[in-house]
């Protein structure tokens, strides 16, 4: 075993133990934060892979925007510190149906699709590079892209309608 | 290789030899010597806080007209060991119905996000990770400074505290924007994201080709380590001291490391992203030479929030998320927009011409921004009555009556 799978193993049972937590803690801004530790180890399983753009907007996206606004959420909506409600919903047994087949879908995925044992080859170092080009490109991932730009867009405009405050009413 | 051409290679060069002699596997010593260094980087870089408080003490001392620390050892040089021990004798004290673990944990988490931003300063040529997306990376680590803050916040189960951290979470958000924006200006101009990059692109320094991406960056980032005049999260005549209302012994001496230290930390990326890092005369010959480069420049910087701290009273929650929202973040959309089309026009004009253009651009926005909030005020002036009159009341006294009533039917 390399040192490199050690690093991957251990990584990955932190990400696996933490995404068990985020399910089963009674807290909800435990959840929250165990919800950061399993992010933060996808993180680290994206640097493993050479991946190093990804990793960073990983932790930019989800760590920084996503998890931190949820637990500002439930800060600000919870009264109590140690709020504990019920953990399962009305839904649960749908969910857990979905759940196992998906679980089931991705393992025949797996299983079946003919992965490479060693790596295919070197990532290049522009990798960066190449991707802002990709992106702008007319024959790349321009028109899904500025799609996408729009898409945000209009959230943005929602948000800011929805939380103006009218002057004169 | 060299001790003095390559000092950090030459001794990992040695170890890793060490190492392998000792008939473990490469990928292992790979591993093992990363360790090491992280260890041995962050291990440095926490002592150096040591001499960090004497230095804010005493300039904060000299802005304020005392001496500062000057009992302990020369020049009072041996203050913040003397603190230390105090410190570390202190009972480490956990709040009633506090989340303890979170509590503990909160001071830790925030100095690490401070810690992991050394990982990619360039020290000096060919050390330092260098990985391609440093500069995003810098803004990355910082959501762990402020998820610190915001864990201990919650878990002291203290109200104050809880304002601290609402607070604290408004103003990373708000101002982690124009930051993004103002470390564009250096990535576009030196087109790379590596720090170490950016530094060899740095043939004139980006300060001279973007000083108001500087300043945008610079005031972004005091904003962010919460320094005066941005310290709301912990305004001691607000919410009392904030987030650490509850700290005490050595989980508070980790939260006051790690402000010290980001503040340094601010000043040393500013001056590798604006004022040329680690290149001086005779830098790549003597690698460590321009370590003492980098050094000089991250005090000016550090000078300059330090000089902050002791002269501007600290602002209002209002006033700064209008500043940031109003003011910094267009000015640093136009400022990008403009250095990219510029810098597509003037490619082939070498290093003194890109950066005398884009000065000349920086000089007429700079001048346009200010005419523009000139004009503002004067707007403003003229909706609201200007209370004081010459001779009478100064400005900082509450109006006479007859002068209040004008000034509110102007207003309304």
């Amino acid at each position: 075993m390399t040192a490199m799978q050690i690093v991957f193993l251990l990584t990955a049972v932190v990400a696996l133990f933490s995404a068990f937590r985020v399910v089963t803690t009674p807290n909800m801004v435990h959840a929250a934060l165990w919800l950061i530790v399993t992010l933060s180890s996808v993180a680290v399983l994206y640097v493993l892979l050479s991946a190093s753009f990804f990793a960073v907007v990983q932790i930019v996206v989800y760590v920084g925007a996503i998890a931190i606004l949820m637990m500002f959420v439930v800060m600000l909506t919870r009264r109590e510190m140690r709020d504990r409600g019920p953990q399962l919903g009305k839904q649960w047994p749908w969910a857990a149906v979905l759940a196992v087949l998906a679980f089931g879908g991705l393992t025949w995925l797996v299983r079946s699709a003919a992965l490479p044992a060693s790596p295919v080859g070197e990532v290049p170092a522009t990798s960066v590079a190449d991707l802002g080009a990709a992106l702008v490109n007319p024959g790349g991932f321009v028109i899904p892209f500025e799609i996408a730009s729009v898409l945000l867009l209009a959230a943005l405009i929602g948000a800011v309608y929805v939380a103006w405050t009218r002057r004169n009413s | 290789m060299g001790i003095l051409s390559q000092p950090v290679g030459a001794i990992a060069e040695w170890l890793r030899n060490l190492l392998l002699g000792w008939g473990l596997s490469p990928g292992l010593t790979t591993v093992l010597l990363y360790l090491i260094g992280a260890g041995v980087l962050a291990t440095l870089v926490q002592t150096w806080v040591i001499f960090l408080i004497w230095y804010e003490r005493k300039i904060i001392g000299r802005f304020q007209d005392r001496l500062g620390p000057n009992r302990v050892g020369p020049y009072g040089l041996l203050q913040p060991f003397a603190d230390f021990i105090k410190i570390m004798t202190k009972e480490v004290i956990i709040p009633e119905g506090a989340d303890k673990p979170i509590y503990i944990l909160g001071p830790i988490v925030m100095d690490a996000g401070v810690l992991m931003l050394w990982a990619v300063i360039p020290l000096m040529p060919m050390v330092g990770m260098d990985i391609n997306v440093a500069a995003l990376y810098t803004i990355a680590v910082g959501a762990f400074a402020t998820l610190g803050i915001l864990m201990s916040g919650w878990a002291s189960n203290n109200k104050f505290a809880l304002v601290s951290a609402i607070r604290t979470v408004a103003q990373m958000i708000s101002y982690e924007v124009p930051t993004v924006l103002a470390l564009l200006v250096p990535v576009l101009l030196a087109g790379t994201m590596s720090l170490q990059g950016i530094v060899e692109a740095q043939h004139v320094w980006y300060i001279v080709a973007a000083p108001l991406a500087f300043l945008i960056y610079f005031i972004s980032s005091v904003a962010e380590v919460g320094r005066t005049p941005f310290d709301l999260l912990e305004a001691e005549s607000e919410i009392v001291a904030g987030f650490h209302i509850e700290y005490s012994g050595m989980v508070f001496a980790i939260f006051y490391v790690g402000d010290f230290l980001h503040a340094f930390t601010i000043g040393a990326l500013a001056a590798v992203l604006f004022l040329g890092g680690w290149r001086g005369p005779g830098a790549e010959a003597f690698p460590l030479l321009g370590l003492l480069y980098l050094w000089i420049k991250a005090f000016a910087v550090y000078f300059l929030v330090v000089w902050a701290r002791g002269s501007l009273p600290r602002v209002r929650i209002d006033q700064m998320m209008n500043f940031s929202w109003k003011f910094l973040t267009p000015l640093a959309l136009v400022l990008l927009v403009l250095t990219a089309v510029l810098d597509y026009f003037v490619a082939g004009w070498g290093a003194w011409g890109q950066a005398l253009s884009h000065l000349v651009m920086n000089l007429v926005v700079g001048w346009l921004v200010l005419r523009y909030l000139q004009a503002w005020e004067k707007a403003r002036a003229a909706r609201r009555p200007v209370v004081a009159q010459p001779g009478q009341y100064p400005v900082a006294r509450p109006p006479r009556p007859a002068v209040a009533e004008t000034s509110t039917e102007a207003a309304s």
